[in-house]
């Protein structure tokens, strides 16, 4: 997966969750926390989400990494890049 | 093999049975009684269907809104606000001598009944409102101290603090009296900050919607099928064995029979309960109208009562305590049709040893004479609608214990609570009204949350 497409899963994922919220205004620098009222059961969906669907593991000592979107995709890259990306039309 | 068996389907279990179903885990539930909903199912009779633990679903929320416990949960379970399709209260009152305080869903109906009332209290009721904090913090040293103190020392008018005090007891006090600061800020919330809003159908709304979703994401549910032990090797649960004899190897078991009825389970007798500390139990009686009940006068959706200046919540030494109550009228929400029949309830509290010692002769004829005095009592605080019945049923402390298996007919569960939702066993975990929430939302809350804690990490 590209990390474009990395992105976009993490959206899909946000989506997902909490539904009513606008992500099209999300600033990609900062923390989720300050943007999205999201607390932390919403957090442990996002690592629960990532595992379901893209079999990633990630250590709970890892989760501050999730903080913003740039940070989420960067330390998705490693674990995420070899993953087939979605069907290309 | 099992990732996880559930055992009972009341809002708790299918709670947490929806968080490992969504995230892929083999899980079973089993429930013993033919009807899902445990402590808030519902029952048929004469062509009714009637709501066990309904008057209403607390914590209620507008369809949008992201905050709260009623937001939390939908999103949890990805479900919509519109499967439970809630419609809130018209209002509510506390009625006790000589002084009523209104309130409804919005807050400021009960501040500026304070103020006119308890005109003193004003600001001291605002800071009581400061202290309420988080109910994720349950359990915690500073949350399990005495809710009677902590509002004492910040109202200082004690007719106040009763008043207060009754909608939150009769609808989450699991102890006599008292209970821990935390449980109160959490029940105090969900009835006056949040609000009271019920689905036009019921309860039966709310289960139709867990128990579809659950079904739909591959959990199994086995209706039915009573539990007759878990077994036990090496110290660790392994499995759930049914009435029949059959097997259920698990690797993680998760009940929401309650504290005690668990560890009998386990083969572990429990001690007896401490003088005091009983489980709280509640008759209530049904009262089907020829009219609507607004055609009586009877507008309001829950009038929470006391016949003197002290509120004695506490076990009656007799069959029924008719001092104190809540009458309700599933009628006065804003539905978008009214109802098709008028309904009333009365609920008091009971003495569930009292009851089960009558035999069955004694038991109908206590049935029918507390159906009365219940009327008689709450015809003081709403009008009267006793010539309008064309049908009636009550429920007693026994019935609820033969439905649900909790012992003594505890609607609330076990007056002490075990909020980290842990046994004696490693791999076997409590949810439900003896973990800590209760109600509705609390009770689903409650699966959800130790599903997170304990169950949904890595396989």
């Amino acid at each position: 997966m590209t990390q474009e497409e990395i992105r976009q899963a993490v959206l899909a994922i946000l989506a997902d969750i909490a539904p009513d919220e606008d992500l099209g205004t999300l600033d990609p620098d900062a923390p989720f926390r300050d943007q999205l009222d999201m607390d932390s059961m919403d957090f442990l969906d996002i690592v629960l989400e990532l595992r379901k669907r893209y079999r990633v593991q990630i250590p709970e000592q890892d989760y501050p990494a999730l903080a913003s979107m740039v940070s989420t995709v960067a330390y998705l890259t490693p674990l995420m890049k070899d993953l087939p990306g979605p069907p290309r039309p | 093999m099992y990732d996880t068996v559930i055992i009972g389907a009341g809002m708790s279990g299918l709670a947490a049975g929806i968080r490992l179903a969504y995230y892929d885990r083999p899980v079973c539930i089993v429930e013993r009684h033919t009807a899902i909903g445990g402590l808030n199912s519902f029952y048929r009779l004469n062509g009714r269907t009637h709501d066990v633990g309904l008057h209403a679903v607390t914590n209620y929320a507008a369809k949008g809104g992201r905050r709260g416990p009623l937001a939390k949960l939908l999103r949890q379970l990805r479900l919509d606000w519109e499967d439970f399709n809630l419609a809130p209260q018209r209002g509510s009152a506390i009625v006790f001598p000589g002084v009523t305080l209104r309130f409804g869903n919005d807050p400021d109906l009960l501040r500026s009944e304070i103020r006119r009332a308890f005109p003193a209290q004003t600001g001291n009721f605002e800071r009581l409102l400061d202290e309420l904090a988080d109910y994720d913090q349950l359990g915690s040293p500073s949350t399990c101290r005495s809710a009677r103190q902590a509002a004492g020392r910040l109202l200082d008018d004690p007719l106040l603090v009763e008043m207060l005090f009754c909608p939150v007891m009769c609808y989450g006090g699991a102890r006599e009296r008292d209970m821990d600061f935390g449980q109160f800020s959490v029940l105090f919330r969900s009835i006056f900050l949040e609000g009271l809003g019920r689905p036009a159908d019921g309860i039966r709304t709310i289960l139709a919607a867990l128990g579809r979703k659950f079904r739909g994401l591959g959990g199994e549910l086995r209706l039915g099928t009573g539990v007759r032990r878990i077994g036990i090797s090496s110290g660790s649960a392994d499995r759930v064995i049914l009435e029949d004899g059959t097997e259920l190897p698990a690797r993680r078991i998760l009940s929401c029979a309650g504290w005690r009825e668990t560890l009998r389970l386990c083969g572990v007798p429990p001690d007896d309960p401490a003088p005091g500390l009983q489980g709280i139990s509640m008759v209530e009686s049904i009262s089907v109208l020829g009219v609507q009940p607004q055609a009586l006068g009877i507008d309001r959706t829950a009038v929470f009562f006391n016949d003197s200046a002290e509120f004695h919540y506490a076990r009656p030494d007799d069959l029924v305590d008719l001092h104190l109550g809540v009458v309700c009228s599933p009628n006065n929400f804003s539905y978008d049709q009214p109802l098709a029949e008028g309904i009333v309830r009365v609920t008091a509290l009971a003495n569930y040893d009292r009851w089960a010692a009558l035999d069955p002769d004694a038991y109908r004829l206590a049935k029918r004479r507390s159906y009365d005095h219940l009327a008689a009592s709450a015809v003081r605080f709403v009008p009267d609608f006793r010539s309008a019945v064309i049908d009636t049923d009550l429920f007693t402390p026994v019935t609820i214990r033969r439905f649900t298996g909790h012992d003594g007919g505890a609607v609330y569960g076990a007056p002490e609570k075990r909020y980290d939702g842990r046994t004696h066993l490693a791999n076997l975990f409590l949810c439900g009204a003896d973990q800590g929430l209760v109600g509705i939302v609390g009770a689903m809350l409650s699966g959800i949350a130790i599903a997170n804690r304990y169950l949904l990490g890595p396989e």
